[in-house]
């Protein structure tokens, strides 16, 4: 014990925990050199391909939201004149679409909180302990994140009917713990399994009991793993549509994306589709803005859990 | 000192004493999650089996009146999949089954393509890192929307095409959009996993290649395409499971009861709905079997690895299927 000194075992192993961390994560993959200059050329339209594929559909909804009504049907690829028509017609007291973003945060915000809480302890077992059964129950994980919600959806809507828990926000958020719950698990996991087993292990010949040295040590240096997990598990949450579109039948308690389904224009007779564009980048932006902030994380997160 | 960290330190392997103590700090750690998977999960499983073996309350055909309760029919909801209700289903079967297959192709051919692309990013990479994200990211109902304006039959789809297609009138044309829509949103997804397994790959193996004189076209069918293919046989796993569940896109894209777009998850849907929970918990049943069938078959035939486990005996680590490549590649010399 003489080798402890002074210092506090959990001190020790934050010591050695920030050297470790100093040292690069993960060795970046290099690059490889193109051979000619043809083939570098075919590699930038490939670039080029990659980036309109994926960003000119969202890009054309988000000029036509800015379209007035009248020229909606426009093909100039900016919105001229631009307008902010649509985005007044959203929030029309009428659609009570603000009152459906409130529902979406309530409902995805309190799966992801809970999932994560339920998720975090067992993510930690399946990562560092042995214990029987181990294989059984991360094949388990597996196949609930990947099971058709459609199964559950039918015995659940009968018996939330039987019990008067239409149009509430349990009937949602409890189903959408089924999926939420394995996935926020399986990344955790592999999150954990990143941290090198030395720190639990220098924590714990400090003195350090198993649940200490989780507590801690780990988790707060998982604490960026934990972050990346929330964000995948709420974006995962804030899209969710069977499970609202059956619970719900009344437009206080549908969450956006349900709302966003049923959409009707401000006035009558009218096909909104201005007013259906604005309200879906206006669901999307806040997802954009935090992808594009954690996307080296979300990407580490995504793939983890697929190689190995 | 604990024995825990004792065994931990001298590398010994722990003994009976700290397994079972691991054992039972395990079982507290886990127990929070089965406790509710087994109530979200499993409890409704088995409730729509039992469910399943039950009619529409209705006519009760004895008394005459209308009644309450639900009638027992046994495997009557099963087999009416071969009488007359049955042509709805086996239309839904079809079209989720058309809908996986050929998506789930397209997606794997352009995802690979991306990956390759990505991979030999020397500058970009966040850019394009971030634009592979924005697909992923947008909500399914939103995209639906979105494709659906893009192929509004004044829309910009058809002026590109210079066609005045109705695409949203059923029919092949509605299937198309479906299917463009939902290559859109998940073929980057599939890049992205495909991406990270052919990072792994180092790149002397393909030097080595090269300088046997192997072409692009040699190094990606004996290099890349194995060494990858566990990456890729799990992304496509995820997806065709994904695929065979698919719902709000069709659902918001074209509309609910649309003969040539319903899947079996809408079908399920709209049977709940309509008050009719024995038909719908037999149709869910029989897409839950469905899916079942094909994990199985990924995992049992293909040998898809989905549980990582590092207590499991090891399989063919990356450095050994790179041996068995090279043994390949020296008998082909002479």
């Amino acid at each position: 014990m003489t080798l402890v000194g002074r210092e506090s075992p959990t001190a020790r192993t934050q010591r050695i925990a920030a050297a470790e961390a100093g040292a690069p994560a993960h060795a970046a993959a290099m690059p490889r050199r193109s051979g000619s200059r043809g083939s570098t050329a075919m590699f930038y339209l490939g670039i080029a391909f990659i980036v309109v594929y994926c960003v000119a559909p969202y890009y054309w909804m988000v000029v036509s939201s800015f379209r007035r009504t009248s020229d909606i049907f426009s093909l100039s690829p900016i919105p001229r004149p631009f307008s902010m028509e649509n985005y007044v017609a959203v929030f029309d007291p009428g659609q009570s679409f603000g009152r459906a973003i409130l529902n979406s945060i309530i409902v995805a915000g309190t799966t992801t909180v809970v999932a994560l809480l339920i998720g975090i302890t067992t993510s930690y077992a399946l990562a560092r302990l042995r214990f029987r059964f181990k294989r059984a129950l991360l094949a388990m994980i597996i196949a609930t994140s990947m099971f058709p919600q459609v199964a559950i959806v039918v015995p659940l809507l009968k018996l939330f009917t039987g019990i008067g828990w239409i149009n509430t926000y349990q009937a949602m958020i409890l189903p959408s713990l089924s999926f939420s719950l394995p996935l926020a698990v399986w990344t955790l996991t592999t999150f954990f399994r990143q941290l090198p087993v030395e720190l639990e292990q220098a924590a714990m010949v400090d003195g350090c009991t198993r649940w200490q040295a989780f507590r801690r040590i780990i988790l707060p240096l998982a604490a960026p793993g934990v972050f990346t997990t929330v964000i995948i598990t709420f974006i995962g949450a804030w899209n969710e549509f069977l499970i609202a579109l059956s619970m719900t039948n009344s437009p206080d308690y549908q969450t956006a994306t349900v709302a966003i389904s049923k959409f009707s224009g401000a006035a009558a007779f009218v096909a909104p589709f201005g007013s259906q564009m604005a309200a879906g980048v206006i669901v999307t932006i806040p997802l954009l803005i935090l992808v594009m902030i954690f996307q080296r994380r979300i990407v580490a997160g995504l793939a983890a859990g697929a190689v190995k | 000192m604990s024995t825990t960290a004792e065994a931990a330190v001298t590398g010994k392997r722990p003994g009976v004493a700290e397994r079972l103590a691991d054992s039972r700090f395990a079982a507290i750690l886990v127990s929070p999650t089965v406790l509710v998977l087994l109530l979200v999960i499993v409890y409704p499983v088995l409730a729509a089996v039992v469910q399943s073996t039950y009619g529409a309350a209705g006519l009760d055909e004895k008394t005459g009146f209308v009644s309450d309760t639900e009638p027992l029919v046994g495997l009557g909801n099963y087999t009416a999949i071969f009488g007359d209700a049955g042509a709805r289903f086996w239309n839904a079967f079809a079209n989720t089954t058309f809908f996986t297959v050929v998506s789930v192709a397209l997606e794997t051919v352009i995802g690979v393509a991306m990956a390759l692309i990505m991979n030999q990013a020397l500058r970009g990479r966040g850019i394009v890192r971030a634009s592979i994200l924005v697909p992923w990211a947008i909500p399914t109902v939103v995209s639906a929307l979105l494709w659906q304006w893009i192929f509004n039959a004044n829309g910009v789809a058809n002026a590109m095409l210079g066609t005045n297609i109705l695409w949203s009138a059923g029919g092949f044309a509605s299937q198309a959009t479906i299917i463009v829509a939902d290559v859109w949103k998940t073929a980057p997804f599939i890049g992205l996993l495909v991406l990270a397994g052919l990072q792994l790959i180092p790149e002397e193996v393909y030097e080595a290649a090269r300088m046997d004189g192997a072409s692009a076209w040699r190094r990606f069918v004996s290099i890349t395409l194995p060494l990858v293919k566990p990456a890729l046989l799990v992304a496509v796993l995820f997806r065709m499971l994904d695929a065979l569940r698919m719902f709000d896109l069709p659902y918001v894209l074209i509309g609910p009861r649309k003969e040539s777009v319903e899947t079996l998850a809408m079908l399920v849907q709209d049977e709940a709905s309509n008050v009719r929970y024995g038909a719908a918990a037999a149709y869910a049943v029989i897409l839950f079997l469905y899916v079942f069938a094909v994990a199985f078959a990924f995992v049992g035939l293909l040998g898809a690895n989905v549980v990582d486990d590092e207590d499991a005996p090891p399989r063919r680590s990356l450095r050994e299927r790179l041996r068995g490549l090279d043994r390949s590649r020296r008998s082909v010399q002479p």
